[in-house]
């Protein structure tokens, strides 16, 4: 290439990206030769709020990082403070936790999958995927009280108990949603339009995706097999699950690894369903926390860590959130290298960014 | 040609969206609203000022004023669950728009009850334990 070089700026408001991120790249011929983010435009400083706030009620906030991960976010939190305790949580409560975060899961690609068909200009698809993903948002609503953020996870186990009742009706709602979901997918998987624009665009090899740590999809996408449900925490232990993985390691396969991964968190939600314990779904807690703790989970986007150092005092004195967009910001910078101009907007949907939750 | 089913389908079942005003929203009975507060049965105890995450209620002895910010306050519903005399709820309903210049600060007068020294209270338990 001998062209001359240009930056382009892309974001922080940028029209298929509604989160703020500022993206610098340097383009030679309509090639991107470098990409540099810049970012720190949403910083909330949740992460020091935690020496003025109650450990307990401190859930409700860690739940508030991400709008989308929630669940798991507020999941991840109580698990490293019953870790810091020594809090033996009972088995109907991980069990719903589980269900929960599959949930979640669900809802997560569903609305990143139709965000995504959005971008690409297919509008259809993006209805689509957000109709079934009212119906999982039902779900929730009727099992925990909130839509997005569901609140319902507390120190010692959840705060509401579903009826088995309830449970076996979920059962056979999620076969409809299951359809659903099939004819949805085999669009995104077979569409030529879609094909034309994904395959070999954003392309990140197995080793470039373990080098610069890629979590979650994106590093299914390029081989690998990352999955933290695999080290059995909650209930994951078990269940029987292979984690999904393609080997495209393009933008493709990052659509084919969240669209097959519905349907395992489906045939989770069964499973649960199917073992779930009968108990208390909570303990009582006394005492407060004192040591230091990594708690870790699978999110929807890749894995999260929260580390917890408490005092024995109410109030932690640090905590500390990575999340997964985080993590997957050097993978996105090496995909955008040497991709086109056209595609840059695409390939950074395709790690699933969600700055609120990078920022804190 | 493969999406041709999926097309037709379309032209056939009924809209999967509703005529919102005209058809109300669909509830559930957990669903978290708004927070309604009796003030006939608060005794001024300030847990939930005290616990609220987004500190959006403030009991004001002195005045016998119990406040709530609807703005800030984001539903979590832990007040409700700590209130120990009852006067606190979550309602399913929504709860109702309203002007910037309102900022939806619902103001009750409360009947103060000087609080008795509580025996087993967390709360003032720690701040024994800091004068200490
Ligand atoms: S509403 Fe309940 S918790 Fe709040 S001050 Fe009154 S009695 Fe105490
Ligand atoms: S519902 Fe939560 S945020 Fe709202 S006033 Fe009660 S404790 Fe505060």
């Amino acid at each position: 290439m001998t062209g001359k070089r240009t930056v382009v700026p892309f974001g922080p408001q940028h029209p298929v990206l509604p989160e703020p991120i500022h993206l610098d790249l340097v383009i030679e011929d309509e090639h991107v030769v470098e990409a540099i983010p810049s970012i720190g435009y949403v910083h909330r400083g949740l992460e020091s709020l935690v020496d003025r706030r109650e450990y307990s009620d401190f859930v409700y906030l860690a739940e508030r990082i991400c709008g989308i991960c929630s669940f798991t976010h507020s999941s991840t939190f109580c698990q490293g403070v019953e870790g810091l305790m020594g809090i033996e949580v009972p088995a109907r409560a991980t069990y719903l936790r589980t269900m929960w975060g599959e949930y979640s899961r669900l809802h997560s690609h569903l609305l990143w999958l139709g965000l995504f068909a959005d971008a690409l200009g297919f509008e259809s698809l993006f209805y689509n995927a957000w109709k079934i993903r009212e119906s999982i948002l039902n779900e929730l609503e009727a099992t925990t009280g909130g839509r997005v953020i569901q609140g319902v996870c507390k120190v010692g186990g959840v705060r509401r108990d579903v009826t088995n009742e309830f449970l076996s009706g979920m059962d056979k709602r999620l076969d409809d949603i299951e359809a659903e979901m099939q004819e949805m997918s085999k669009v995104f998987l077979s569409d030529y339009t879609l094909k034309k624009r994904l395959v070999g665009k954003g392309v990140l090899k197995t080793d470039a995706a373990y080098n610069l740590g890629a979590v979650g999809p994106v590093a299914r996408a390029s081989g690998l097999v990352e999955d933290v449900r695999t080290s059995g925490y909650l209930a994951y232990g078990d269940i029987s699950f292979k984690p999904v993985t393609a080997d495209g390691c393009d933008g493709y396969a990052r659509c084919e690894v969240r669209c097959k991964e519905l349907f395992q968190s489906v045939d989770i939600i069964h499973q649960i369903i199917a073992g779930m314990p009968e108990g208390d779904v909570s303990v009582p807690v006394k005492g407060n926390p004192d040591g230091e703790f990594f708690s870790r989970s699978e999110q929807p986007r890749g894995e999260v860590i929260h580390y917890l150092r408490g005092n024995g005092t109410k109030n932690l004195t640090q905590f500390r959130v990575r999340t997964p967009t985080l993590t997957n910001v050097p993978s996105l910078v090496a995909m955008l290298a040497g991709a086109e101009l056209a595609d840059v907007p695409q390939i950074v949907l395709t790690i699933d960014p969600c700055i609120g939750c990078m920022e804190r | 040609m493969k999406m041709l089913k999926t097309i037709l389908k379309q032209f056939v079942h009924k809209p999967v969206t509703t005529t919102f005003p005209a058809e109300p929203a669909k509830r559930f009975d957990i669903t978290r609203g708004h927070v309604v507060f009796d003030p006939s049965k608060c005794t001024s105890c300030m847990i939930c000022m005290k616990r609220c995450p987004s500190q959006a209620v403030t009991v004001d002895r002195a005045a016998k004023l119990w406040t709530i910010d609807l703005f800030r306050c984001v539903i979590c519903g832990q007040c409700a669950e700590l209130c120990k005399f009852g006067a606190l709820s979550v309602d399913p309903a929504y709860s109702s728009s309203a002007r910037p210049d309102e900022r939806g600060v619902e103001t009750y007068e409360i009947t103060y009850v000087k609080p008795e020294k509580p025996k087993k209270d967390p709360e003032t338990e720690d701040e024994v334990l800091k004068r200490e």
